[in-house]
């Protein structure tokens, strides 16, 4: 059998940083809600255009159409996010933090730091560029493969909807590090990002939670072409991403071969005006367009409607080139009838066409002859090219559900850059770079804590990727438990997490409170859970203690057990000292967890044990 | 090395290629082909290739000769740039086919011809400059423009406003205008004024105006009339406010619909004239509290002082004996005030008082650098001191909140 497709595949890891301030501006670096805004203004972006005289092809397809953006501002933005304030100097925790990543890698710093403004025309910067600089390059993976750069960046501004931006995220620090294309496996990519990512957490400086890190993967496939997925967000649908894109370029160069045997052709005309044939359909999207046309793609049959990666056909492709036009997508034959099209509109449809068994009828519907036209020269360019000898284009996609992609846009020619002239470029001498303390890896404090504390190496990694690792850490140092703390920061809290306790408004003190309550007696272990419910619930950790049941002395637990123990006798001699497990229920129950569950035990086997050497 | 050599980049135990750019600090500034500069060790390049730069192609310049036709006259405000990602240079640029190749809006609104007087910051601006300026305007008018657009660094754009209010009494629009955001930045404003301006210039208005960004949004420009506009804020896009009135007009974007005021000067009511005189020997002296006296010993040989004093158009007392020795000896000395809204008074205070005892003018509601230009205008063209003080004190262009119509 001959061999599957090569795979070479790099990426590129975009990660935030939890700084106290933004990269070129004192503004903090807290995500808004969009309806805390306290202000707007809208704005239009322009290409500039370059000595050459030619705009940036992925710029000229974002100026298709004629763009006003509206940015909402917040009490935590301020001039320089408007772009009505040149920057501030870098930030320079931003830069330690950056630096300290690339120690990590072994990377060389660079000795004089450019900031530049790397053009970004789709609005999500107000300014109309990022800014961006080469900080340190060459470093090494595990894998044997190379980290080529580390680049420090200004976070782009959330979208909201459509053309409108929320500014609160603009200008956080991140940074961005490529890796060579050194990797030919979808596990291979994926222990890489992995890897990365946990790389960036041991500074304990980067920003937590979806969105936070994005990763972008470049693939190549022998016989297929380059493509860039833009925004991974889950570290676990990487391999996955990988495996369905490496499958949709083997069916497109499938679908190629098909249709250079089949002898398939694209009209050469502009489509038909069709829209006569829909006026009583019972499709509303085709009822309510102004305009309907049709094209004839001769000898599709079947191949539009092929499916190529999970949920996507060489058809959903089509859409996506159609919809740069700002039509909704197409209709084609291969899925009709459906959608309230009668057999009877398609019969009618095929025969308005001329159209032959083997062809495919492909539609548009839209409101105005030149969207439509445009949308309809988009499906025949995709066509032409699923029947071309480069079946599969060079572009740029974005994940849509479960690692599938779609059409973005073409790839970006070289980035266009050019210095940013207001801020002055930071030096990196030997000072500033010994300077420069590398911290533990996540994995080597995990197998530390491992063994030093005889945890499970599982458990302590969960622990050491726990955003809760700091409260670990100062727990023990302050003379905690280790199990105690780590039982309690991970299990209890994922515990009561799935019963829908808020965990995550316990703060970090309450948790160190709780445990020196425990560690010092003033609370049962059991006790743990209804401390934390009372404070997930903003109750303070000596409230939460006062609301236990009141403490139970040595003395009156004895005569609980007592009690109980008398009431069942029978149970007892029944099953001897296997009665002991049943009992324990009994007796905490009536305690409250306010005893230690160590001592109900201990108190209740003596128990049992006098009772039974009794009879 | 020279700028623009292809080199070839030994660090970090890698090899990259670039475009040598500078030398900075030590370090040699390098062009990656990723577009990144980076600054290293001059030992860790060596010059590969020096290529031959092709010329640029030679614009085209195609206009509409049906539309009225602007003149555009700069002195080095940046309406147009252009950038050239090979090296990451900026240019500004001025002849006509470079701003409509990069502003194509422009084309539109009329048809232009350009003269490049200058290319300077608007820090280094002189009353020379203004002359000068004021002649090459006048030309333009003669030559029967439909309007002049005047393309200004934003800095002393008000300055120049004003001089060029008192020296030319114009029929047709004269618009200052330039960009708070620079050029090269896809976000400038600089596109959007200019075509405001060119608007603002074929419009009906006639009288020397700024015309710069509304607010911060890109929705419409401000006309202000140009003994009435001050900068007031250091980088925003609508740093220009008219003070002391409304702007005299405006102009929406992008349908490009003008508004002016009833109070704004109408095309064609005065006749062209150039009256480029003025004295330089002015100066702007700002009061503040513990000034010394001694300072106004090296304003001996002064013709005219504008004194920007505090509230209702006060000085210390202890100046006032100073001015005096100043204004005996001919020096002619105006007060306005910080305040920079409302007009001076100083027969409230005693202090008031005393300076109009000593010979002080009162500069009504003038700003106090239009003060300052119109001393220059005012000496420069006249000698005879209650002549002076007759003109100081009454509205020419519109700068003392006393409306009349004039040009
Ligand atoms: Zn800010």
């Amino acid at each position: 059998m001959a061999e599957g497709p090569r795979l070479t595949a790099g990426i590129e890891i975009h990660q935030q940083l939890n700084t106290k301030e933004k990269l070129f501006c004192h503004c903090p670096t807290t995500l808004r809600e969009v309806t805390e805004h306290s202000g707007e203004f809208f704005r239009y972006l322009r290409a500039t255009e370059s000595e050459i005289g030619e705009i940036d092809r992925a710029a000229k397809e974002e100026m298709k159409r004629d763009r006003k953006f509206q940015y909402y501002t917040y009490d935590t933005t301020c001039l320089v996010e408007n772009d009505e304030e040149p920057p501030a100097p870098m930030n320079s925790e931003a830069l330690s933090v950056c630096l300290t990543i690339a120690k990590m890698f072994g990377m060389t710093p660079i000795p004089q730091i450019h900031t530049m403004r790397k053009l970004v025309i789709d609005g999500s910067n107000t300014s109309g560029f990022q800014r961006t600089a080469f900080v340190a390059l060459n470093g090494c993976l595990p894998n044997g493969g190379q980290i080529e750069t580390i680049c420090l960046e200004e976070e782009a501004a959330q979208r909201v909807k459509d053309d409108l931006f929320s500014l609160d995220r603009l200008g956080i620090p991140l940074v961005e590090i490529t890796t060579s294309p050194c990797m030919h496996t979808p596990e291979e990519v994926q222990q890489v990002a992995e890897y990365i990512g946990m790389v960036l957490r041991s500074t304990g400086k980067v920003k937590r939670g979806i969105g936070t890190i994005r990763q972008d993967v470049n693939i190549s496939i022998t016989g297929g072409a380059r493509v860039e997925i833009k925004g991974v967000q889950e570290l676990g649908l990487i391999a996955e991403v990988v495996r369905r894109e490496m499958l949709r370029q083997q069916n497109l160069i499938a679908i190629h071969d098909e249709l250079v045997c089949r002898g398939a052709s694209v009209d050469a005309n502009d489509g038909t005006d069709i829209t006569d044939l829909f006026r009583e359909t019972k499709s509303t999207v085709l009822k309510k367009a102004k305009r309907i046309h049709a094209i004839r793609l001769g000898g599709f049959t079947g191949l539009v409607g092929r499916t190529i990666q999970p949920d996507r056909r060489l058809g959903s492709e089509m859409s996506d080139y159609a919809k740069k036009c700002g039509v909704g997508g197409i209709f084609h034959t291969d899925e009709l009838p459906a959608y309230g099209v009668t057999q009877e509109e398609v019969d009618r449809l095929r025969t308005r066409m001329h159209a032959a068994e083997g062809d495919c009828i492909v539609l548009v519907a839209g409101a105005t002859d030149r969207q439509v036209e445009c949308a309809l020269g988009q499906v025949v360019t995709r066509a032409k090219i699923a029947m071309s000898a480069m079946p599969v284009p060079e572009e740029t996609r974005k994940m849509v559900e479960e690692g599938s992609t779609a059409y973005m846009r073409p790839l970006p020619g070289a980035a266009r850059m050019y210095p940013e002239t207001d801020v002055l470029p930071e030096v990196i001498d030997e000072v500033r770079w010994n300077c420069i303390e590398v911290p533990e890896l996540l994995n080597e404090k995990a197998s530390r804590y491992a063994e030093k504390y005889a945890i499970d190496l599982s458990y302590a990694t969960q622990l050491v990727s726990s955003k809760r690792l700091p409260v670990f850490e100062r727990a023990i140092e302050e003379g905690i438990k280790p199990k105690l703390a780590a039982f309690t920061l991970l299990s209890t809290s994922t515990e009561l997490r799935r019963e829908g306790i808020k965990i995550q408004n316990v703060a970090d003190e309450a948790f160190i409170g709780i445990l020196h309550a425990v560690e010092e007696g003033r609370a049962a272990r059991e006790a743990i859970p209804d401390l934390i419910r009372s404070a997930a619930e903003g109750c303070s950790v000596e409230g939460a203690i006062a609301k236990l049941a009141p403490s139970v002395s040595r003395e009156e637990l004895e005569a609980i057990v007592r009690k109980i123990i008398e009431s069942r006798s029978d149970f007892i001699r029944e099953k001897g000292k296997a009665a002991l497990g049943p009992l324990m229920g009994v007796v905490m129950a009536e305690v409250r967890g306010s005893v230690d569950g160590k001592l109900v035990s201990e108190t209740l086997r003596k128990g049992i044990d006098a009772r039974l050497a009794d009879t | 090395m020279k700028s623009g050599d292809i080199v070839r980049c030994e660090y970090g135990g890698t090899s990259r290629k670039g475009t040598y750019i500078t030398s900075r600090n030590g370090m040699s500034v390098i062009k990656l082909d990723s577009g990144y500069n980076i600054g290293i060790p001059p030992q860790s390049c060596s010059s590969v290739e020096r290529p031959v730069i092709e010329p640029g192609k030679k614009l085209e310049l195609v206009q509409d000769k049906n539309l009225p036709e602007l003149a555009i006259v700069s002195t080095g405000g940046t309406i147009a740039s252009r950038i050239d990602y090979r090296t990451g240079s900026v240019t500004s640029q001025s002849d006509a086919a470079a701003i409509l190749h990069a502003i194509p809006e422009l084309k539109k609104v009329a048809n232009f011809t350009t003269r490049s007087l200058y290319t300077i910051l608007s820090e280094n601006m002189t009353p020379r400059i203004w002359q000068e300026l004021a002649r090459a305007v006048f030309e333009e008018i003669q030559r029967g423009v439909t309007g002049v657009i005047v393309t200004h660094g934003t800095d002393t754009m008000t300055y120049t406003a004003a001089a060029l209010s008192f020296m030319i009494d114009t029929p047709v629009p004269i618009i200052l205008v330039g960009s708070q955001r620079s050029a090269d930045r896809p976000s400038s404003d600089n596109a959007m004024n200019a075509v405001c301006a060119a608007r603002a210039a074929r419009s009906d208005l006639g009288e020397v105006a700024v015309v710069m960004h509304a607010s911060t949004n890109d929705d419409a420009c401000s006309i202000h009339r140009g003994t009435r506009v001050r900068k007031m804020h250091t980088s925003q896009r609508d740093a220009f406010r008219s003070i002391g009135i409304p702007p005299i007009g405006t102009v929406a974007y992008p349908s490009l619909e003008v508004k002016l005021s009833c109070d704004a000067a109408r095309r064609n009511s005065c006749k062209p004239a150039l009256h480029d005189k003025l004295d330089e020997r002015c100066a702007l002296i700002a009061f503040h509290p513990g000034i010394s006296p001694d300072i106004l010993e090296a304003y001996e040989r002064y013709h005219g002082i504008v004194l920007s004093g505090t509230g209702l158009g006060h000085v210390c007392t202890e100046l006032i004996p100073n001015l005096k020795k100043l204004i005996d000896n001919g020096t002619t000395i105006m007060m306005t005030s910080q305040c920079l809204n409302g007009k001076v008074c100083d027969r409230v205070y005693d202090t008031g008082r005393d300076l109009l005892e000593a010979g002080v003018i009162e500069g009504g509601d003038m700003l106090p650098e239009v003060a300052l230009v119109k001393m220059m205008w005012v000496l420069g063209n006249e000698k005879d001191k209650g002549r002076v003080r007759h003109l100081l004190l009454t509205d020419l262009k519109g700068e003392c909140n006393r409306r009349r119509t004039h040009g």
